[in-house]
């Protein structure tokens, strides 16, 4: 086979401009907090990037102080189609500054700027700009003539796609009329803390944007304070579980964005490349770091030695590394103790009796890395057939009837997506009207658009981000 | 009047489409508003809320993959059995201490609420289904499917609330483990002898009379159950539901304030819907 060649492709680590320190954005300005401040690192160096403050208690309140007036006396009484102008603002402002968002978010997060610059950023925006329109046209969106806002929002959001898990909070919160408190990923946190001289930019008012860093324990300060309306969380399903109970009982409104460990279903009629292509797409983008990840691969009997080779064929073409070469495919993971964790299950893998496979592969000296794997005699009582791995690692169980497809797929108590890959429309129809989960990608995967409903069945959670049905976990109906 | 004696009945449990005493043995004595002795009603126990779950969860799919039409038409069927069964329901309202006219009008509102449920259950879909437009070249489409097994602590106004909150609970497919009022649980019993008798497949409605304080924590915490509406729950309670609830994350309604004789909204029925978005590639 010919071996191509690339030479090195980086983008420019300048283009975006790192301070040594960064603050909360409270009220309009950025300020010490009172917590001990943590380093953020780059995955892919372990360097520390910059210091950034945590947030007590007391910025906590004085946060969600700021957002309480800042719904009452400016946003929550402000027509609608004033309010959608400043989204417009921001909307085009991040189309401005795509590429330096796209840039850092890299270097934080560890991501392709592949991926960053031509999914993230685009995403990002188009969010911004979709619930735009919504803010003057809600009477007409199906809650009845003049539905009102909640209050407060309080938005915790993870690590694998800050800027955009931060889009999709904010966006229809504040299309709604709310104003928020949100507090990014202890690992990522400098794009939401860009997106916050972005909202300076704008002139959105002080108050309705406010960005409160920290590790869980300001996460937890802030949706269990009791000046807030409104909890919001996309993260894993046990901290999802510990959010629920906090609320329980305090007549906040709840959404939660939580695991999933989705069936990408391949019949023997699917075209094969599409479904290889479809499969890597489905695993392997930003490092697996993916709650509707495609993690399991249900392949029909028949197919499944010719599918797997394709397959391993393609994987040994992922270019792994530099999160800045525009040539990469798989970047860093995000933190050391992400690759911990994936590290544990690939071994409790082995350790039950899968069996691994991954290409030859050089990985970088500094950082942390994990080349694409792939497992094979994979049982269904497997952890890693059961348990969100949140990494570069496929597990791959067979089937003989469209029945036991739908079964096997089902069989988690996660319900977010799932993929289905058959030239027969009819099939596509039955299997996606059996699969309890909130989206179903037919012949491709890990598609997202702000007019899209996104969100999970059972234990991935409740409330939907995304399209007209988003709105409704901003409003008080 | 009559020397004769007049034959009573026995209230018991619903479950799986029968009529089963608590495994328990357990009863209570339920009195009429005057506090004479109405009659001894089943104490559900522990075992029966499961038993109750299994049979919920072994009729879901197939009550789910029933047409919308054919649902609609159950449920109208169910008006028909109730209208059908008028003065039974009034002197059972009369009991639990109803004027004869307004018990009369609650018996009315009850059979209009299940009619104005019945015409819901095919044009939800196009209500809260959408076809998305995104941006690129797919066709993309958002439909509601029934969240699964829904538990219901219903309110004690004992006919028209309890249909308010079960009718919703069942119209998209979903199937309903329900604690009716402890205080006044007789017409649910009698309810549960028109939904026997209305094809309504067994199972897609299960009745439990006793200890709600009791059993109400045993349906939270289930882990083989998807939703939880609290509207009976005593407000001391909810908040240890809620937070049982939480360990399979289940979805929670907990409105307050409710007036039964109002027109409903459709929020009680998008509470146990989940929305479920396909895509695919459009080309040739």
């Amino acid at each position: 086979m010919t071996v191509f060649e690339y030479a090195p492709a980086p983008e420019s680590a300048a283009i975006a401009d790192v301070r040594a320190s960064y603050g909360l954005f409270i009220d309009g300005e950025f300020t010490d907090g009172g917590g001990e401040p943590f380093k953020t690192v780059n995955p892919a160096t372990e360097e520390a990037l910059a210091e950034v403050a945590t947030a007590d208690q007391a910025d906590v309140d004085r946060a969600v102080a700021a957002a309480r007036r800042a719904f009452e006396t400016v946003w929550g009484p402000m027509p609608g189609t004033e309010r959608a102008k400043y989204l417009f603002r921001i909307a085009r402002l991040l189309q401005e500054r795509s590429r330096e968002l796209a840039v850092l978010e890299s270097i934080d997060n560890g991501k392709p700027i592949r991926e960053s610059r031509d999914v993230d950023l685009p995403l990002v925006a188009a969010h911004f700009f979709y619930y735009a329109g919504w803010a003057d046209k809600l009477g007409h969106a199906g809650f009845g003539p003049d539905p009102r806002p909640l209050g407060v929002a309080g938005q915790v959001i993870p690590w694998n796609f800050p800027l955009l898990m931060l889009a999709w909070k904010i966006a229809p919160a504040l299309a709604c009329g709310n104003t928020v408190v949100l507090k990014p990923a202890e690992t990522t946190p400098l794009t939401a803390l860009l997106f916050a001289g972005i909202c300076r930019q704008a002139g959105l008012p002080p108050g309705v944007v406010n960005i409160v860093t920290g590790a869980g324990e300001t996460g937890r300060l802030l949706t269990g304070h009791p000046g807030i309306d409104k909890v919001a969380f996309t993260g894993s399903t046990g901290v999802g579980r510990q959010i629920a109970r906090q609320v329980a009982g305090t007549r906040k409104r709840l959404t939660l964005e939580l695991g999933g460990k989705a069936a990408n279903i391949v019949f023997d009629d699917a075209p094969i490349d599409q479904a290889v292509e479809g499969i890597v797409n489905g695993i392997f983008f930003n490092q697996g770091h993916v709650c509707c990840a495609g993690s399991r691969l249900l392949v029909q009997e028949s197919v499944a030695a010719e599918l797997l080779e394709r397959l391993r064929t393609r994987m040994a073409t992922l270019r792994v590394g530099d999160p800045l070469d525009k040539n990469t495919d798989i970047g860093a993971i995000n933190s050391a103790a992400q690759l911990a964790r994936i590290q544990d299950l690939v071994a409790a893998g082995e350790a039950e009796g899968a069996e691994r496979w991954a290409p030859a592969c050089d990985l970088p000296a500094q950082g942390y890395w994990f080349p694409p794997t792939v497992f094979t005699q994979v049982a269904a009582s497997h952890r890693i057939a059961q348990e969100e791995i949140f990494g570069p690692v496929l597990s791959v169980l067979t089937f003989r009837t469209p029945d036991e497809a739908v079964t096997k797929a089902n069989n988690t108590p996660y319900g977010l997506s799932a993929g289905i890959w058959t030239d027969k429309g009819s099939r596509i129809l039955w299997t996606a009207q059996r699969l309890r989960a909130g989206i179903v990608w037919a012949n491709t995967f890990n598609k997202f658009d702000p007019a899209s409903p996104f969100g999970g069945y059972k234990e991935s959670g409740y409330g939907r981000e995304g399209g007209r049905h988003g709105l409704e976990a901003y409003l008080d109906v | 009047m009559s020397d004769r004696l007049t034959v009573r009945k026995t209230y018991k449990l619903y479950i799986a489409g029968a009529f089963p005493r608590s495994e328990s043995g357990r009863t209570y004595v339920v009195n009429d508003a005057k506090g004479g002795f109405a009659a001894n009603a089943a104490k559900a126990s522990r075992k029966d809320v499961r038993d109750a779950v299994a049979a919920a969860r072994k009729a879901q799919p197939g009550w789910a993959d029933r047409t919308a039409y054919n649902r609609g038409q159950i449920l109208y069927r169910i008006a028909e059995m109730l209208e059908g069964r008028h003065d039974e329901f009034t002197a059972e309202l009369r009991r639990t201490g109803l004027s004869k006219a307004d018990a009369a009008a609650h018996v009315d509102a009850a059979v209009d609420r299940w009619v104005w449920y019945a015409g819901w259950a095919d044009k939800l879909a196009a209500v809260t289904g959408a076809a998305n437009p995104v941006s690129g070249p797919f066709f993309n489409f958002s439909t509601p499917e029934p969240t699964g097994v829904v538990a219901v602590v219903a309110p004690d106004d004992p006919l028209l609330g309890l249909v308010s909150v079960l009718a919703p609970a069942i119209v998209a497919g979903s199937t309903a483990v329900v604690l009716a009022s402890e205080l006044s649980p007789l017409p649910a019993v009698v309810l549960a002898e028109v939904l026997a008798t209305s094809d309504l497949p067994g199972g897609v409605v299960n009745i439990l009379t006793g200890d709600r304080a009791e059993l109400a924590p045993w349906l939270a915490s289930h882990m083989d159950v998807n939703a939880i509406d609290l509207t009976g729950a005593a407000p001391d309670q909810a908040p240890e539901l809620e937070g049982a609830a939480a360990g399979n994350l289940k979805r929670v309604l907990r409105p307050s304030g409710t007036d039964w004789t109002a027109t409903p909204g459709i929020d009680r029925m998008t509470a146990f819907l989940e929305t479920k978005t396909v895509w695919h590639p459009v080309g040739v």
